[in-house]
């Protein structure tokens, strides 16, 4: 976008420290985690790891059992919500829109931490909104209900919102379950599009590990609360780690065009399940 | 935007002429029906010697400015609870308060005192608000907090559990029953200035509240997460919230008795006109909810005079079909 915002992407700093998340026992177990500005970073990890749990402490649904979530070196949690709200966004997993919402109406919600009861609706929230919904491609939906689109439409909307709320951080939890793998990989190229060239910081938890492969520009792979591995692709995403992390039998080739990892399930079973 | 934003106000515009219009009718029948020029001379005209001036003035008006008030608080702690839990079928009912406030007054005039009727709106208040206590700690004591289902589950039960009670005294007590029972399905018939005065500043309270966190409402009716993502404070808000909904269905109680539907079925048939944001869901409730009320309470003293049903039935006698109506429409 402008000069300006990509100062402010580069100050931008999102770390935990020895953070500690659950709910009757803890899940995250001691997590300090260095979020990098302007960059996709992806967690992984199978089913149970704690990743979700962790984004959730992030973006504040979660309270921390010890342990803090430091926004630019202040602890987000004894923040005003409002205020965190302005910087970061949270694009929770599965959101369900209340009947008879329609898209523009959607994505104006996105202006609430923006907004006052004596600054109701202002220039700069229709301009956001309606820059939003260019970018996430939703424009000529805006006056049709939320309830009528297809998933993938809907996400879309979903994501618009989270712009039109102008953070510099965006937290998604699972934003592709359930939809077409083509339409995956057109939200992963939005999502991409707006940390390459808007400097968006972004943090993903996603199942699908070859898209997690090829657009991470950190990964992050949980194992049993803790991080196991992170790095560029090229330094986690290997034969190995898979298997410690998800007990998995892969291999990993690397697509010569695209220079893209990809990992192939090994239709083998392990000789000692077997017997 | 500017479209549908243009529409959403004089669509106010619409509710208000509406509100105008019932008020008139309210006014102006009754065992007497006054004619419409002698009922607005006694507004810029008053006249102490004309007996329907003094009528309208020292009778028909205070019972309309109570329906209005009555009418509106509903609805909008019908659209509050609604939005908050995220369920269609919650209303002020659903917390209890209206079985728990009938219940107060119910024991407080056989064991207290069946003379001081000065007492009853405030019995009834408190009725109201320790059941919304009772059963949000119930919901707040299940494992997952307060959820939705946690809060309908336990406001069910606590209905049920309350509303046999009074079953229990009204077989046991005749006396009391015959003393309450108008009352008991809600009615407008007892109500005076007085209590209105006491219930006043609750009711004035909670309307503003309720516009000025009516846009928490829609972030919060998309889910505590997305909530939360937006910069609510869900615990703080939430309770904001209770509180201004126990405000406004005490108040009601105090001045109506337990009177139900109209919290569950004004938001629905206001949604159907605006949609889910309740920046204008909560607006146009009250102004529809107090039109509807004063309609209602003028067909309960029309339908059979000299004598009037209770109001409370032709609220539901009216609103059902209706509720039905919605329904099928909607499913469409």
């Amino acid at each position: 976008m402008t000069p300006n915002n990509q100062a402010s992407a580069s100050t931008i700093s999102l770390t935990t420290d020895n953070l500690v998340v659950g709910y009757d026992s803890p899940i995250v177990k001691g997590v300090n985690l260095n979020i990098q500005p302007g960059k996709m970073s992806i967690l992984i990890g199978s089913n149970g790891c704690g990743k979700s749990t962790l984004l959730k402490c992030l973006a504040r649904v979660l309270p921390p059992i010890s342990g803090q979530v430091l926004l630019n070196g202040k602890a987000v949690h004894q923040q005003p919500a409002k205020q965190v709200a302005k910087m970061m966004a949270l694009l929770p997993q599965g959101p369900i829109a209340p009947e008879g919402l329609s898209v523009k109406e959607l994505v104006s919600q996105g202006r609430y931490p923006h907004q006052s009861f004596l600054k109701q609706w202002s220039k700069e929230d229709e301009q956001a909104v309606n820059q939003a919904m260019q970018q996430a491609n939703v424009e000529m939906l805006a006056d049709r209900s939320i309830a009528d689109l297809s998933g993938g439409q809907r996400q879309r909307c979903w994501i618009a919102m989270v712009l039109a709320q102008q953070t510099d951080i965006i937290l998604l939890d699972e934003p592709t379950t359930y939809l077409d793998l083509k339409v995956q990989v057109d939200l992963l190229n939005l999502l991409s599009e707006l940390a390459h060239q808007h400097q968006r910081t972004l943090v993903i938890v996603l199942h699908e590990l070859n898209l997690a492969a090829t657009y991470a520009d950190h990964l992050i792979m949980m194992k049993d609360g803790n991080i196991y591995a992170q790095g560029t692709p090229e330094q986690v995403f290997n034969a190995d780690n898979l298997q410690a992390v998800f007990g998995l039998n892969a291999k990993i080739i690397k697509d010569p065009d695209s220079r893209a990892l990809v990992c192939i399930p090994s239709t083998q079973q392990p000789a000692q399940v077997v017997s | 935007m500017s479209h549908s934003r243009w529409l959403s106000w004089s669509g106010i515009v619409v509710m208000l002429g509406l509100l105008f219009i019932a008020l008139i009718w309210h006014l102006s029948i009754g065992t007497k029906t006054i004619a419409i020029n002698e009922l607005m001379q006694s507004f810029y005209a008053y006249n102490e010697d004309n007996f329907n001036h003094l009528i309208i003035q020292e009778l028909r008006l205070p019972r309309a400015i109570i329906a209005i008030c009555v009418g509106a608080c509903l609805a909008v702690s019908g659209a509050l609870m609604q939005g908050v839990t995220r369920n269609p079928l919650a209303d002020p009912g659903l917390l209890g308060m209206l079985t728990g406030g009938a219940l107060a007054v119910v024991y407080w005039s056989t064991f207290v005192s069946s003379a001081s009727l000065i007492w009853l709106p405030l019995v009834a208040a408190l009725g109201a608000l320790v059941s919304a206590v009772i059963v949000w700690s119930i919901a707040s004591r299940v494992a997952g907090g307060i959820t939705p289902l946690s809060l309908i589950l336990s406001g069910s039960a606590f209905t049920a559990f309350t509303g046999a009670l009074l079953a229990i005294h009204h077989l046991l007590d005749q006396q009391t029953f015959e003393e309450m029972r108008t009352w008991l399905v809600g009615s407008l018939l007892a109500s005076n200035l007085t209590t209105l005065y006491w219930c006043l500043p609750w009711i004035i309270i909670g309307l503003v509240a309720a516009i000025v966190l009516a846009p928490s409402v829609t972030a919060l009716s998309m889910g505590e997460e997305v909530a939360t993502g937006l910069g609510i404070n869900i615990a703080r808000r939430k309770w904001q919230l209770l509180v201004c909904v126990v405000m406004l269905t005490s108040a009601s109680v105090a001045l109506a008795g337990p009177l139900g539907f109209i919290g569950l079925v004004i938001p629905h048939v206001v949604r159907f006109w605006v949609g889910a944001d309740y920046r204008w869901i909560v607006p146009y409730s009250m102004l529809l909810g107090a039109a509807y009320l004063l309609f209602v309470d003028s067909l309960a003293r029309w339908l059979i005079q000299p004598h009037e049903i209770a109001t409370g039935l032709i609220t539901i006698l009216i609103g059902a079909p209706l509720f039905i109506w919605l329904v099928k429409v909607r499913v469409r």
